[in-house]
């Protein structure tokens, strides 16, 4: 589904006469293979590149140096842009800054009006996409009188709606409440399930990163780390060391390991930490 | 007070009004400012309220609601009535103090320029409370459609326009946050001369314009990845149609227009100018 060979990106700052003053190397030689309908969780330090990355899937960016693939389709290619755009739906962070349109369902309908859908098929595909996120029946409201989870499930409507294969979500969660956060997640992992789509959720809540099928840790624009999130979370030293946190009930096991409780490594939720404690007190 | 401007405040509700063609809804507000202009003497103002009233009643936009946007020109208006009402002289001087004194075609002009403004405001208030911002530009867009022939970058024009109106409500809550903040840090937005109160606004529009720039940058690219790339291939969810309603709308309007000429022809025709 996506595929980087060598993928490099600077930002570079211009002077006034237009030179380039200096570069900084944001996206370092990563190489990825993500597969069609696998939910994959991108994870990483402030500043470690995660939304450069994730700007080069939708071709917003285009590699300096190497290639990346959506679909087969090189987005250095310029008449794929919106072949590659329509294929690899990208939600932002911030839900005020993404919403277009002043009512709902206007809004989930213009990725469909850009891409040239007939008038009938839009209607059709907006009803759809506001059914899938579970807004149905918020699609004559103002986006502005939605709470912060529900408008990112309208942006989340918004991307549905154009058809994607894969859907690039990039920290969608950083600015909501623990109950948006929780819907939002849900939508993201419901439609991964259902509808069969590829999920690319950048995050810093690692709760939201077991249920992932794959994790990959970036650090210094480097893909550091991956695998299964309980390959990755059993390694917690390292991932202090990147500066990131691992979820609750990895760092008690792990704290817990250190004090010589024999418990396995790689624990990732609050109940099988409680089933692993109750198994030892009972061999006890 | 910034938050009263309900200019760009879509009120939902099931109406014929919000039902209708936003270009009849643009050529009936553009027809009923010229008709204020037009209006001469009370019948002219009578035939404008009965309308604008007729009107609001059927937009089911509660009247509270719909004089909200007039609390913004509030001082406008006072400075014309006033202006109109001590400095225009007349015939007859109907009260005097010092060296102020009231005509009564001062008097009767302040009241007529200061109706002349409410209805102004409130006409186009029914305009933007009834049709979405989407709509309006759409219909903007349509109306102008025959410039694009000129190069005339219609849809551009038309975007801008929907998108300021959608960022409008959302950059005057920040606005108000960011006072608040700068209040709490013992900026002084109240007292003081208009050049301590002008300087006393740069701290609060520097933040603005800072995070004004960012949104602009974020939606731009939000558009982007959403495949926008001008009017060019563009369909539309919902494109314009003229229904029955609509003509039978403009049928009205044009009604409306005709009798306000029909009475100000009469009106200057026996000379009675005033009552
Ligand atoms: N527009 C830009 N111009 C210049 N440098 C930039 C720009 N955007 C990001 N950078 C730099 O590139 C590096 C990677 O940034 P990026 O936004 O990809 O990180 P991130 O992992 O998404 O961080 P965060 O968790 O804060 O979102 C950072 O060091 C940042 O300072
Ligand atoms: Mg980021």
């Amino acid at each position: 589904m996506v595929r980087a060979e060598g993928l490099t990106f600077y930002y570079e700052r211009l002077d006034e006469e237009g030179n380039v003053e200096s570069k900084k190397r944001a996206v370092d030689h990563v190489d990825l293979h993500i597969r069609p309908g696998k939910f994959i969780a991108i994870l990483g330090h402030n500043g470690s590149g995660k939304s450069t990355l994730a700007k080069h899937i939708n071709a917003i960016l285009t590699p300096a140096e190497g290639t990346l693939w959506v679909d087969g389709m090189d987005t250095k290619e310029e008449e794929k842009l919106w072949d590659i755009r329509q294929d690899a739906g990208m939600v932002f962070q911030n839900p005020d800054n993404q919403i277009i349109g002043t009512v709902v369902e206007e809004d989930v309908g213009f990725g469909p009006e850009n891409l040239g859908v007939p008038t009938d098929e839009i209607w059709k595909r907006v009803e759809e996409s506001l059914d899938a996120v579970g807004m149905l029946k918020y699609r004559h409201h103002s986006p502005n009188k939605l709470s912060g989870g529900q408008k990112q499930r309208v942006a989340i409507a918004g991307v549905m709606a154009m058809h994607p294969r894969c859907i690039v979500l990039d920290e969608p969660t950083a600015m909501l409440d623990p109950n948006g956060r929780k819907s939002v997640i849900q939508t993201a992992q419901r439609l991964n399930r259902e509808e069969g789509i590829t999920i690319i959720l950048i995050t810093h809540y690692m709760e939201e990163v077991v249920e992932a099928d794959h994790v990959f840790v970036m650090d210094e624009g480097r893909v550091v780390m991956e695998g299964s999130p309980r390959q990755v979370f059993s390694q917690v030293e390292e991932l202090k060391k990147l500066r990131l946190d691992v979820p609750q009930a990895t760092l008690l096991a792990f704290e817990l390991q250190k004090r010589g409780v024999r418990l396995p490594d790689g624990i990732l939720r609050n109940e099988e930490l409680v089933d692993e404690l109750c198994r030892l007190k009972s061999k006890m | 007070m910034i938050r009263d401007i309900t200019l760009g405040q879509y009120y939902p509700a099931k109406s014929v009004i919000h039902r209708l063609d936003p270009r009849v809804k643009l050529v009936t507000t553009m027809i009923f400012i010229v008709s204020l202009f037009v209006a001469k003497g009370i019948m002219g103002y009578l035939v404008a309220t009965l309308f604008l009233g007729a009107v609001i009643r059927m937009s089911k936009v509660p009247f509270g609601y719909m004089t909200k946007g007039l609390r913004a020109i509030v001082m406008l208006l006072m400075i014309t009535v006033i202006f109109n009402l001590f400095l225009i002289d007349g015939d007859f001087v109907l009260w005097r103090f010092g060296f102020l004194r009231i005509t009564d075609k001062g008097l009767k002009t302040a009241v007529f320029m200061a109706v002349r403004l409410i209805y102004l405001i409130l006409g186009s208030s029914v305009m933007t409370l009834t049709t979405t911002p989407n709509d309006l530009t759409d219909g903007l867009e349509k109306l102008l459609g025959p410039l694009k022939r000129l190069h005339v970058p219609v849809h551009e024009i038309a975007m801008m326009m929907s998108i300021a109106l959608r960022f409008i409500p959302i950059l005057l809550e920040e606005t108000d946050k960011i006072m608040k903040a700068q209040i709490a840090r013992g900026a002084d937005f109240e007292t003081g001369n208009l050049i301590q109160k002008a300087k006393a606004m740069v701290p609060l529009l520097v933040p603005l314009f800072i995070s004004a720039f960012r949104r602009a940058n974020d939606l731009a690219m939000a558009m982007e990845a959403r495949c926008y790339h001008g009017g060019n291939g563009r369909t539309k969810m919902k494109p314009l149609h003229y229904q029955r309603r609509d003509r039978a709308a403009y049928a009205v309007v044009w009604g409306y227009f005709v009798l306000m000429i029909a009475v100000k022809w009469s009106t200057s025709y026996y000379a009675v100018m005033w009552l």
